[in-house]
């Protein structure tokens, strides 16, 4: 059995949480005399750093949320002054608004470390080849998993997303042996595989990371099979780092979460109380060694289960098990996050009459699918079908450079889209994702 | 000499034709010519009707999309090469056709055809000036 950093990762429960312990009252500390938002809501807690002695102070602190992001945008939450930062990354808002996080050169060397963390969960080493097909740029999956690569004294493959013939080719000359993409990505090369007379032992590929968006067991079989690897489960958000927050390891029974730089809590997200270990709920993490972003508490709004049983590969960190669903209206399609909100700005934005709609959500093939849905009305509509065409693509390509995902748009006879007295039902995600762990 | 032609918005779904006709036979419409231009999800369901009025009073009191527009409706010998000598005037005066369809006629020798062009305008007095008989509404496929 191979490990990145045995000590850390193997220690005893009590020796994590003493070092959780020690590392949080410093982050808070930090965080109280660096960050003026945080200190504002301490105060209104009542809640003095010298308070959080350990980790089971942390339910004293106030939640941070992707609103206060929001509020503080683009670098109004960052603990350090812009000359330590070295780089930022972006993901979609609610509003269109990007959220923005920072780091220092220590904390892009603590992320490579938890990425080599995670390739090494699965089998890697410093002769593989890593082949990153995730997006490289402002998303933090691509240069993430590279730097952990590198990390890690293995080959990195700065692949990116896209091209597909040619990342087919790479594999096969490359000797590509590791691949981290989205799994939706990794079903369309396999079909792709197919059609161009690829076959998988044309192939040297071993094992994959795959993540930033929910997978069934079925794609997992289905990508395992068909690129002949072991396929594994890898979680992240930017907010908190990126991808190898957490991490599959070979026995694929939930995520290793990087517990001596995260602290994860489960609560409930209507009342907020922190759940007995084993609930499911709400998904919170404390960054503990981060320099430019250390948020606190700050709420995932993905529905998790923490596991605190030994897990058979010695490692002795918590795992999570793959999220079941969001608490808020997020919809992560093809790995992007999406959120309703957007697309109804862009609706709006060419047709101000268009109120009533309705997103579908499904996964056809394995790969899903978007939709809305609108009413006709008479003002809309000439006489031909050449009007109602230019009215769907005007839609369609107002929302797709929204959200930067394709949707298709589809127009209903009037009346068609249920009316409902409270709050309208707005989406309708048919895809269910379930995790292997709960059906044993 | 223009007709009043009733367009449906018709989703792409079975049995929604016939609950469209049904609607028009229950409040006693005559259908004179109708066409469907269909796309991958919807239809554009096209009538001219007796009463057009009335029919278009039904169709939205049934919750349908439905609007009313204006097309040309000429007659022709029902020899083949009729048509062909009326579309290359059109096409001298360089009228764009939007779509066009025929209609079967109640009297034999005769056909009659519907066609919705950019410049109704012009292509009126194309016609006429070509001695292209127009007919109207009630005139139609009789």
């Amino acid at each position: 059995m191979a490990y990145w950093n045995k000590d850390i990762e193997c220690a005893p429960r009590s020796e994590i949480e003493a070092l959780q312990s020690y590392r949080l009252s410093n982050t808070i500390r930090r965080v109280y005399e660096n960050v003026a938002p945080y200190r504002k809501k301490m105060d209104e807690a009542g809640v003095k750093p010298e308070d959080i002695k350990t980790v089971a102070d942390l339910s004293k602190l106030p939640f941070t949320t992707k609103q206060d992001l929001r509020n503080n945008y683009p670098y109004g939450m960052f603990a350090v002054p812009s000359s330590e930062v070295v780089r930022i990354h972006a993901s979609s808002g609610t509003t269109g608004k990007q959220t923005v996080v920072g780091y220092t050169a220590k904390d892009i060397d603590i992320w490579a470390e938890c990425a080599a963390r995670a390739l090494c969960n699965i089998g890697g080493s410093k002769d593989d080849y890593v082949h990153v097909a995730y997006g490289y740029g402002l998303f933090t999956g691509g240069l993430g998993m590279h730097y952990g690569a590198e990390k890690l004294g293995a080959t990195a493959i700065p692949a990116s997303a896209g091209n597909s013939m040619r990342q087919l080719e790479m594999f096969r000359d490359f000797g590509s042996s590791i691949v981290c993409m989205t799994p939706s990505y990794a079903i369309s090369l396999i079909e792709i595989m197919e059609e161009k007379g690829f076959k998988k032992e044309d192939f040297k590929l071993k094992a994959g990371l795959f993540g930033a968006e929910p997978w069934t067991e079925e794609m997992r079989k289905q990508i395992e099979e068909g690129l002949g690897i072991k396929a594994y489960d890898i979680y992240g958000l930017s907010e908190i780092m990126g991808p190898s927050v957490s991490c599959e390891c070979e026995y694929q029974c939930g995520m290793h979460i990087c517990e001596d730089h995260f602290i994860a809590e489960i609560i409930d997200p209507d009342t907020l109380e922190v759940l007995p270990a084993g609930s499911q709920g709400e998904l919170v993490f404390t960054c503990i060694t981060k320099e430019a972003l250390p948020l606190i508490r700050y709420r995932t709004r993905d529905i998790a289960t923490l596991v605190y049983d030994k897990c058979e590969c010695g490692r002795t960190h918590v795992r999570m098990l793959k999220p079941q669903g969001r608490t808020d209206d997020m919809l992560i399609i093809r790995g992007v996050n999406v959120f309703p909100s957007q697309i109804e700005s862009a609706l709006l934005s060419v047709d101000e009459k268009a109120t009533n709609y309705l997103l579908v959500v499904d996964r056809v093939n394995n790969l899903d699918t978007l939709e809305i849905q609108l009413e006709t009305r008479p003002d809309m509509f000439g006489d031909g079908v050449k009007t109602l065409e230019a009215y769907q693509k005007k839609v369609k390509s107002a929302i797709d450079s929204a959200i930067g995902v394709g949707i298709n748009v589809k127009l209903l006879e009037p009346k068609t889209l249920a009316r409902s007295m409270g709050k309208a039902v707005r989406v309708i995600d048919n895809r269910q994702i379930k995790n292997k762990f709960e059906k044993k | 000499m223009l007709i009043d032609q009733i367009s449906v918005f018709v989703e792409n779904k079975t049995g929604r034709l016939a609950e469209l006709m049904e609607v028009l036979n229950k409040n006693g419409i005559d259908i004179r010519a109708m066409t469907i231009a269909d796309t991958a999800d919807f239809g554009i369901l096209r009538l001219i009707v007796d009463d057009t009025e009335k029919a278009l009073k039904a169709l939205h009191d049934d919750g349908c999309t439905a609007a009313v527009t204006k097309v040309i409706a000429f007659t022709i010998p029902d020899v083949s090469g009729a048509l062909y000598n009326v579309m290359g005037k059109i096409n001298e005066c360089n009228i764009n056709v939007e779509y066009m369809y025929s209609v079967m006629g109640k009297t034999e020798g005769r056909a009659d055809i519907v066609i919705r062009v950019e410049d109704t305008d012009t292509a009126i007095k194309v016609l006429t000036e070509n001695g292209v008989q127009l007919i109207c509404g009630k005139d139609l496929c009789r």
